[in-house]
């Protein structure tokens, strides 16, 4: 018996030292994934004392700007050692209400405030109100999954309509044919995708249908898809991963995920203006700032049934949503900070980079400096 | 069952019988029945074979690809994009630590809970106690963690994502299991020696600590060692409580903290990484080459709790456990 | 895992122990606390149950009592008619659908799996190809959805094909098979191989537990293998196998990742299992909606969760009845 109790207690023992051990291995990682040496650039930024900014960032909302907000994040971060900025892309909805309840120091937002929400923001805001700032602009691609066909397709608003709303079945109907003369198109069902959650790019989409082909679009805009039984995913990447999964597939996503499939040209007018950039910029310089809005409320009325000349109708306008006054100096100068260099074009670049928006143009960046400009403290 | 079906010494002379029990007279429908049986019930074990091969097969062949040094070490702080960086050691950590902290609410519970079953419990609370130990095995892991989401929102308010929730919610699964094994290792303590220790006039708190526990504890480590294996890998009720972060967090009572089968989760939800053309870091399937060298190293971790499971039921187990 | 309920050792009387009459003063009272924590703690267990309960039930009131119209008007996702039950209702069905196709896929491949491992591979192999199926568990479930959806679905699509082209005229199989795959049929697979090991388990120790006399005899009457397994066996088993299949019913039913990973949603009460966009399940719907979910969304997904627990609780309870009744017949053997 003795020995068996020496044994087990031997057993409990060893027990004890592989837990330590594996604690003590556990302590050697560290949150460097990405050396400093690599970003040189930006530390000698920071040695050189170009700020005095340290604190905290906290924002969260749409999911459309992770990217980007990733590549500002790095980027402000590594110009600011000490602060550290924290963007949760928990959603538009959701970021709207984290920041109106106080929890977000910004957020971002595919959608502009309704007159609830900016009622609520002027409370939240101190009674300063709030500014909405399009940084982030980006179209958003009609992307098929057709590896036979090796042209750009074209299409009509009224076409991507038929297609998204189950009129046109087939990649030979007539309908795709008579835009894409020259073109084989296979025999093969289509299969529509689009995203299960609710989302800023389906109500841009579903608002860019019912604007521009209203005779067969006839659902209203919304951030939920209309239709129910079809193929749906969560999330722009489970949308692109869907299309890419199987051939005849086509969705509509953010168009900086685009990758390797194939986009739709999409007709503007009398020509068929493929997504870029510039094109995706174009439309939102030719949109008015909606009426009705505070001083430094930069939300966009976008033109969705432009017949502009090279301009790409399908944008999604994601906003950065910020109070105009905050309760201290730091946070005020953080705040101020952080939204500069996102507007800046420096920013706008980085982000560009990582995301594939379009950056915005000069006229738009002096409004969104005055806006920034007009952040003070609270009274 | 070969050994079964050696006939016994038929009767002389019984020459029907002596057909009848080696078999060689059976009709051939009969026959070709059995044979077909034996396909068949093979055929179902190579079935089976077929998916646990096939997920062992990629997860090697496509985890190996990241899993290094440098991929366990780092957290995923910085890295965006396809950049062909950033590790899952803040998950790895987080994971560690959030099962730690289930285990140091699930075991001594569930310990207690077994004792209470095996040395004290008579009547009608430990039919209950029994049976609602059963019955909790089959809560869902996703109720689990709306159960620890409810409880933390009443006291943090909505939208509270905390590490220790995350445990609270684990326990919750692992308790009925810690209950279930330890309740069978105690009683497979053989009660010789409960009665030898009463005689010797120790009293029973004494007998239960010093005698029972300490003959059963390799076995109740082995029980607690699965439990752990089996909680190690949940994600829902860590997706719902625990939340998500790229860096490292070391305190499980404050702020979101990432784990291994959540961050596997989120890396495939990212999909593929559109590169910009020309871009020379940058890697297009960079997350879904993350997730499947982090579903590895879940498994290896899983792995090796078992594997040690094992090892200390056999090094250590009484003897007369089998 | 041990079926029959392990009854107290008889010698082990608790309160005959002498030593416990002769002890007083400390000892007599380090007793006394030490049975109350541990019996305290076993009432911990029944406390824990009855506060998921109420907790649930709690967070899940607000939408219960808000009306329809009003959380239709709060939450996007919400059905404009047919209130709270409208809602769970497509969800209770796809929940139901999915894991009953597990079963009856999974039920039939571990009765197989078992007999081979208990009647068919030999002896000296069946324990390490036991812990070979057991190995199906060791696997975290993100990964079987990672699996499922990277590695399965591409490759499922001709089965859908041929099963949507020559099984068409049958509603289950109505076509056309959604490409991709991400249908509650492939879902049904996954979740098939994911319940396989427990019901593998219970089934193998059932069949190890049939009576020797039982076989013996069937084989004295000269029945073969087969016959045994048919004569003798199963009918020993069939409560058992009922109950195994029951506990991998629960396991399907609170699946949440592989769905999640794989199944492209929809809320419809469809047959159709080869079409996307048709089913969604309880607890993967949560996991979906839950992150981005404002306080009447959650209090709304909470009150699925809650039927979901309801159903499993069913569900385990059953399964527990019935291995209880079998303990009772075994008894006679």
């Amino acid at each position: 018996m003795t020995v068996k109790l020496n044994r087990t207690s031997r057993g409990a023992r060893a027990g004890v030292v592989v837990g330590a051990l594996a604690l003590t291995l556990a302590a050697c990682g560290s949150d460097n994934a990405v050396t400093p040496a690599a970003d040189g650039g930006s530390e000698s930024a920071a040695a050189e004392g170009t700020s005095e900014l340290a604190g905290e960032l906290v924002g969260a909302g749409a999911s459309s700007q992770e990217s980007a907000m990733e590549a500002w994040r790095a980027g402000f971060q590594g110009a600011n050692p000490d602060v550290s900025v924290s963007y949760d892309p928990a959603g538009s909805g959701a970021g709207r209400t984290q920041f109106l309840e106080g929890g977000t120091d910004f957020a971002g937002s595919d959608a502009a405030l309704d007159e609830e929400e900016l009622a609520t923001a002027e409370e939240r805001c101190f009674g300063a109100g709030v500014t909405e700032l399009p940084l982030y602009i980006s179209p958003i691609a009609v992307i098929y999954n057709l590896p036979e066909v090796t042209e750009q397709l074209k299409m009509s608003p009224a076409t991507i309509a038929g297609i998204f709303s189950g009129a046109i079945t087939s990649w030979n109907d007539p309908a795709i044919a008579a835009e894409n003369e020259g073109v084989t198109l296979p025999d093969l069902a289509i299969t529509p995708v689009n995203r299960s959650d609710e989302s800023g790019t389906t109500e841009n989409f579903t608002e860019y249908l019912a604007a521009a082909a209203p005779e067969v679009w006839t659902e209203e805009p919304s951030g939920d898809w209309p239709f129910t039984g079809t193929q749906s995913a969560q999330g722009t990447s489970g949308v692109v991963q869907t299309v890419e999964g199987a051939e005849g597939t086509i969705g509509y996503a953010d168009a900086s995920r685009a990758g390797s499939l194939g986009t739709v040209a999409v007709k503007v007018g009398e020509e068929y203006v493929p997504f870029s950039p510039e094109a995706a910029a174009a439309v939102v310089d030719a949109s008015p700032v909606a009426e009705g809005r505070a001083e430094h409320d930069l939300a966009l009325e976008l033109q969705r049934d432009t017949t502009e000349a090279g301009a790409y109708p399908i944008v999604l306008v994601s906003y950065t949503l910020a109070c105009l006054a905050y309760e201290e100096q730091e946070q005020v100068d953080l705040v101020k900070g952080w939204l500069t260099y996102l507007a800046s074009a420096e920013g706008q670049e980085a982000a560009a980079g990582a995301a594939g928006n379009a950056p915005i143009s000069e006229t738009l960046r002096e409004q969104v400096t005055a806006a920034i400009d007009a952040i003070t403290l609270a009274s | 069952m070969a050994t079964l079906q050696t006939p016994a010494p038929p009767a002389a002379g019984d020459e029907e019988l002596r057909r009848q029990l080696t078999g060689a007279g059976l009709e051939p429908r009969r026959k070709r029945a059995d044979r077909a049986m034996t396909v068949v019930v093979a055929l179902a074990f190579a079935l089976a074979l077929v998916p646990l091969v096939s997920v062992t097969w990629t997860v090697l062949s496509r985890g190996l690809e990241r899993f290094d040094l440098y991929f366990l070490t780092v957290s995923m702080r910085g890295v965006f994009g396809g950049m062909d960086a950033g590790g899952i050691y803040h998950a790895i950590l987080g994971t560690l630590l959030i099962t730690l902290f289930a285990t140091l609410i699930s075991v001594p519970i569930g310990l207690l809970c077994a004792i209470y079953l095996v040395e004290y419990g008579r009547g009608r609370l430990a039919k209950a106690v029994t049976f609602f130990v059963d019955v909790m095995t089959g809560i869902p892991s996703i109720v689990a963690g709306l159960f620890a989401y409810a409880l933390f929102a009443l006291v943090f308010g909505p939208g509270v994502r905390l590490g220790i929730a995350g445990s609270v919610a684990l326990s919750v699964l692992m308790i009925p299991v810690v209950v279930r094994s330890c309740e069978e290792m105690l009683r497979l303590v053989p009660n010789e020696l409960r009665e030898a220790s009463y005689a010797l006039g120790v009293p029973k708190y004494l007998t239960i600590l010093k005698v029972v526990l300490r003959t059963a504890i390799a076995g109740i480590a082995t029980g607690v060692m699965l439990a752990v294996a089996r909680v190690i890998g949940e994600t829902a009720p860590l997706l719902i409580v625990a939340g998500t972060i790229d860096s490292i967090n070391t305190n499980v009572f404050d702020g979101r903290m990432m784990t291994l089968p959540v961050y596997i989760f989120g890396q495939y939800r990212q999909g593929n990484v559109s590169c910009v053309a020309g871009a020379a870091d940058c890697i297009p399937t960079i997350n879904f080459d993350r997730a499947w060298a982090a579903a590895l190293t879940l498994i290896l971790i899983v792995m090796a709790l078992n594997l040690l499971a094992r090892l200390i039921a056999r090094f250590f187990a009484p003897k007369a456990g089998r | 895992m041990s079926l029959t309920p392990t009854r107290r050792p008889e010698g082990a009387e608790p309160s005959l122990t002498p030593a416990e009459s002769m002890t007083h003063g400390r000892a007599s009272l380090a007793n006394r606390a030490f049975a109350r924590l541990s019996t305290a703690s076993g009432v911990t267990i029944l406390a824990l149950l009855a506060a998921v309960t109420v907790f649930l039930v709690i967070e899940a009131l607000p939408a219960v009592t808000t009306s329809p119209a009003e959380l239709a008007e709060r939450i996007s996702w919400f059905p404009e008619t047919g209130g709270i039950l409208g809602y769970v209702g497509p969800l209770v069905f796809g929940t139901l659908l999915a894991a009953l196709i597990a079963l009856l896929i999974g039920t039939p491949l571990a009765i197989g799996i078992a007999l081979f491992i208990s009647h068919y591979a030999p002896r000296r192999l069946a324990q390490g190809l036991g812990y070979l199926v057991d190995l199906l568990a060791a696997i975290p479930s993100v990964v079987y959805g990672l699996w499922g959806s990277l590695v399965l679905a591409p490759r499922i699509v001709p089965v859908q094909d041929l099963l949507a082209q020559y099984l068409g005229w049958f509603p289950l199989f109505d076509g056309p098979a959604a490409q991709p795959a991400r249908t509650v049929f492939t879902v049904g697979v996954v979740l098939a191989v994911m319940i396989l090991p427990i019901i593998t388990a219970v089934c193998r120790e059932v069949f190890l537990q049939t009576p020797r006399l039982h076989e013996e005899a069937a084989l004295a009457l000269g029945a073969t293998r087969l016959e045994v397994i048919r004569t003798a066996v199963l009918p020993f088993a069939r409560s058992g196998i009922i109950s195994a299949a029951m506990l991998g019913l629960g396991r399907a039913l609170g699946e949440t990742m592989a769905v999640l990973m794989i199944l492209s949603p929809g809320f419809a009460y469809s047959f159709a299992l080869l079409q996307a966009g048709q089913h969604q399940t309880i607890a993967a719907n949560i996991a979906n909606q839950f992150p981005e979910a404002n306080t009447a969304g959650v209090s709304t997904l909470i009150a699925t969760g809650l039927v979901l627990f309801v159903i499993t609780l069913a569900v385990n309870m059953l399964a527990r009845w019935v291995v209880s009744r079998r303990a009772d017949f075994s008894g006679a053997n």
